[in-house]
């Protein structure tokens, strides 16, 4: 098991390490959409309650499984979905819709 | 092939996706196709992880990620822009929920074992306490963005005091679990009290300090969904959190250079407190200039060069289209019209950015502070819509000031200064701004829709 957690570790290191490396040079016009983008990434998190819901055999188990599955995918789908909305917006000049 | 092979190979084709999207997601032109590309590795986790597991009852999922899909689906389209941190508050807070939850359920399932790793009930225990933290802050920094929860500091010595208190507790708590993971109680109480701790991290934390936390709450819910993957030893979700992690906590960095403070001072440092020094910076003149919307309009019209400052106050008023208004109708005389952004404007990083760009400002009219600070002083006029503490010159001038050394935008350095604003308060930082009283500086004393408004039907007279 500790060799399990050690592999999952080297891993979890790499990740920030690769994070750090993909995000360090956005513009600061990208921040906003980064952030929900990002936290979008974040409801991955769906996965687990997914694994939790099925592998569990009792009520407590399947009501705190389903929640998390509610809240994750609200995450995920409004997550992206803003993202795109706001990212929609962002236009090179000049832009030929003038009011 | 296996269909364990399978699942592991889709989890690493949608942990590439997810590393090219955040990465598509860095440059203005590719940004919309890497956060599809992030929703499509999404997509495929989701998918192959139902059809792994054999579920048996489709119809439970189903209907939560139906219900789920619902409501973020309709906060997403009905979300005025203006309230953008407000949404991302609220999503980093079910994030962390959610995480939570995995961990709760995780924890039920530990009570069926004979003998429980130590990695095991640690990382749960992990997991429940970081994601209880991102739920009850980020509630609370949205109940602040919202106006529903005080926005001044709230540094009584209470709070400061039992932050401490509460974090040995809960390493205590997350001890007892690794020792006697059976305690349901036990488990009970950390969650409890993480919850209470996220609260009283941001409660004392300001109205303009907003942007970091919000990023550093967006950090916390990737680690806890890192942390989740631990506990389920699923390493999809340990990449993908930390990426998260990664990102949110750069974006602290940023937004704490930008106002030359360190996350520590921003998390525990009272602000506001010390204002005794401003009132013997400027007590020589104190006399600031109004003008009219009348007189403005003129000083636009036959001005070469405008730079508009937006802040915080043009969200509040939401009068993003008016200055994109104001700026076309310029820019059609001639006049070369450009918007200078403050990394910390507004109350989440890039949040002027995207008001802006809502109501059709193209990017590329956009600078950032280090772009165009050294131009203000060839420019001759500079709009201040809504903004203050950014454009201060104390924090340049005055060593003895609280905010001395937070990289501001030069607008006192343009030949004229418009200054649209309610009154003459100072802003978050509680300091009196000498711009106001600057010979250069016309006050136009209004809300910045209407005045803004009025510029432009004037302009139009002309």
């Amino acid at each position: 098991m500790i060799e399990g957690l050690l592999v999952s570790l080297f891993i979890f290191i790499l990740a920030i390490f690769l994070g750090f490396e993909v995000i360090s040079k956005v513009p600061s016009i990208l921040h906003t959409p980064l952030m929900s983008g990002s936290n979008a990434i974040s409801g991955i998190v769906l996965i687990g309650a997914l694994i939790v819901v099925v592998r569990t055999d009792e009520m407590l188990g399947t009501v705190v499984g389903i929640g998390a599955v509610v809240l994750a995918t609200i995450n995920v789908v409004g997550g992206f979905m803003v993202t795109d909305r706001m990212l929609q917006m962002f236009k090179k000049g000049p832009s030929e819709n003038n009011p | 092939m296996t269909l364990l092979e399978i699942v592991n190979i889709s989890y690493l084709v949608s942990a590439v996706l997810f590393i090219v999207g955040l990465k598509r997601l860095s440059s203005p032109a590719t940004a919309r196709s890497g956060n599809l590309l992030a929703a499509t590795a999404m997509l495929l986790a989701v998918v192959i992880t139902l059809i792994d597991r054999e579920v048996l009852d489709y119809i439970q999922i189903l209907s939560g990620i139906v219900l789920g899909s619902i409501i973020g689906a309709v906060f997403a389209r009905s979300i005025q822009m203006t309230a953008m941190p407000q949404m991302v508050a609220i999503f980093n807070g079910l994030g962390g929920a959610a995480s939570a939850l995995v961990a709760s359920g995780e924890y039920l399932k530990l009570s069926s074992y004979e003998s429980i790793g130590i990695e095991y009930s640690f990382t749960i225990a992990l997991g429940a306490f970081i994601g209880s933290v991102t739920l009850s802050g980020s509630f609370i920094a949205f109940g602040k963005l919202q106006g529903i929860v005080t926005s001044n500091a709230v540094s009584s010595m209470v709070v400061r005091g039992s932050n401490p208190i509460l974090f040995i507790a809960l390493v205590g708590m997350i001890a007892g679990i690794i020792i006697a993971p059976e305690n349901d109680l036990l488990f009970l109480s950390l969650i409890i009290t993480s919850l209470v701790l996220g609260i009283l991290l941001v409660m004392p934390i300001g109205g303009a300090d907003m942007p970091v936390v919000i990023a550093l709450l967006n950090s916390y819910s990737g680690m806890a969904a890192a942390a989740a993957g631990f506990a389920l030893d699923n390493l999809l979700l340990i990449i993908s959190g930390s990426l998260v992690g990664a990102s949110g906590f750069i974006l602290t960095q940023i937004m704490c250079d930008a106002m030359n403070r360190s996350i520590w001072n921003v998390m525990f440092g009272a602000f506001g407190a010390v204002t005794a020094d401003s009132s013997d910076t400027n007590n020589q003149v104190n006399q600031a200039i109004s003008t009219t919307a009348e007189d403005s309009a003129i000083i636009l019209a036959y001005a070469k060069s405008v730079i508009f400052v937006p802040g915080y106050g043009l969200a509040a008023a939401q009068a993003q289209h008016q200055v994109r208004e104001l700026a076309t109708l310029l820019q059609s005389r001639g006049v070369d019209v450009r918007h200078a952004i403050h990394p910390v404007a507004g109350r989440m990083p890039g949040h002027m950015n995207v008001l802006l760009a809502e109501a059709d400002v193209p990017y590329d009219q956009l600078y950032s502070m280090e772009d165009i600070n050294e131009d203000f002083e060839r420019t001759d006029v500079a709009v201040v819509v809504g903004a203050n503490d950014v454009t201060n010159p104390v924090s340049r001038d005055v060593p003895a000031s609280p905010i001395y050394g937070m990289p501001i935008l030069n607008v006192d350095m343009a030949k004229t200064i418009i200054f649209i604003k309610r009154s003459l308060s100072p802003g978050f930082a509680g300091i009196d701004n000498p711009l106001f009283y600057n010979p250069k500086t016309r006050m136009l004393f209004d809300d910045a829709r209407r005045a803004l408004t009025e510029i432009v039907n004037a302009i139009k007279t002309l």
